[in-house]
């Protein structure tokens, strides 16, 4: 499939994902973008919003009617606003990516409780295949729709899932850090410079939404899984500490093969844990413009409690890398075309 | 066969390995130094400690 290129349409493409998106498959030798939709910028080059593509597209942004047919569609709306669309979008594509939460959760019962409103399209729930290949791949090869997982969400679900599967565990505390595009491109007072820069704030100690993605991928009873993300001084990136509570006795040779067995093969996951140098453990900012999870752990020998530390780039691994990432695996294509970028160093 | 004393991968050791030497595993990528040769013994390679202000 290598000369084979998918035309491809990108909804609501001026957001941070949405140009991460145009900055990757523009990148993709099997993608064509023929459209890419916004109200607010109809008619500008999508250059003129995303400043680093200048040169690489003359695309212009087109209004969400006038979508037309396309092999493939990327979703990038505000959560909520697909599932009042989504006959529109599955009857204008083969394959739909839907990077809102509209679609992530399989139980209508947890949009009521974790986003306080009703689903509206619920027949379409489980035809929605959980966009993470490491967990789903088999899955992912014959979906026609995939729901691409929230970004905090992927920072904790990839280090905890091979815990889960291998040990017996009664209690998870995930603290992240997360930079401030995770809360995407539209602004308002907590997000202006003298407000936001030098932060460090807990803007959701509890409830925060992505718990319930956690909760359905872990499978670990609900209050068993506890999180509280903080805002940091950083743009993109984000770095989930993970306090996990094992029952039982363990070392870390056995953490070690419970990652090896799950991930010794993935090639988006590398384990850090090095006995020298400055970056012993994942570091956001390595990972920053890749489509990367780097995990490592230690375990503390004096309570037992196991130290897990995830970085990803939110908008790679969290949003667009890992849409890209489906969508290879969904066309039969080489899990990394077009991801294949490392980080930069120093950065 | 020796075993990663940090990962417990079971290790490739080369017939050719001298005492001293310094391999890294494979599985953890953690670096080793060899302390017996005929059968190989590893150990985990000395780490210059750093003062991180703690």
């Amino acid at each position: 499939m290598a000369e084979t290129k998918l035309k491809i349409g990108i909804v609501g493409g001026s957001g941070y994902t949405g140009g991460e998106l145009l900055r990757v498959l523009l990148q993709h030798p099997n993608a064509e973008i023929v459209a890419v939709t916004s109200r607010q910028y109809k008619g500008k080059n999508v250059a003129k919003v995303h400043p680093n593509l200048r040169g690489a597209t003359n695309i212009k942004f087109i209004e969400p009617q006038d979508l037309p047919k396309v092999d493939v569609l990327f979703t990038g709306l505000p959560h909520g606003t697909v599932m009042d669309q989504v006959e529109h979008f599955t009857s204008q594509a083969e394959r739909v990516l839907d990077l809102s939460s509209d679609f992530r959760l399989k139980s209508p019962e947890d949009y009521v409780t974790w986003y306080k409103h009703e689903h509206t399209k619920q027949e379409f729930l489980k035809d929605f295949v959980y966009g993470m290949p490491e967990l789903h791949r088999e899955e992912i090869k014959d979906a026609k729709w995939v729901a691409v997982p929230g970004c905090t969400a992927t920072s904790a679900i990839l280090p905890l899932k091979p815990l889960v599967d291998n040990f017996k565990i009664s209690t998870v505390i995930v603290d992240a850090k997360v930079g401030s595009s995770a809360g995407g491109a539209s602004y308002n007072l907590s997000t202006h410079h003298p407000e936001r820069s030098g932060v460090v704030r807990s803007f959701k100690p509890t409830g925060h939404r992505h718990t319930a993605e956690m909760i359905q991928e872990l499978g670990l009873p609900t209050e068993a899984i506890n999180f509280s993300p903080h805002a940091v001084e950083l743009i993109r990136g984000i770095l989930a500490t993970c306090h996990v509570f094992i029952e039982g006795d363990y070392d870390e040779k056995d953490v070690w093969q419970a990652y090896l067995g799950a991930y010794k093969d993935e090639p988006f996951i590398r384990m850090i844990k090095e006995r020298g140098g400055i970056y012993r453990f994942p570091e956001p900012k390595l990972v920053a413009g890749t489509n990367l999870c780097d995990i490592g752990f230690e375990k503390d020998e004096r309570t037992g409690r196991l130290v897990v530390m995830a970085a990803i780039d939110n908008l790679m691994k969290g949003a667009a890398g890992q849409a890209v990432q489906c969508f290879n695996v969904m066309h039969g294509l080489e899990e990394t075309t077009g991801l294949n970028s490392l980080g930069f160093h120093p950065y | 066969m020796a075993n990663c004393p940090e990962c417990g991968t079971a290790l490739e050791i080369g017939d050719d390995v001298m005492a001293h030497e310094i391999i890294e595993c494979n599985a953890c990528s953690v670096e080793l130094e060899v302390v017996a040769t005929n059968p190989a013994q590893v150990e985990l390679a000395p780490e210059e400690e750093e003062d991180w202000g703690e």
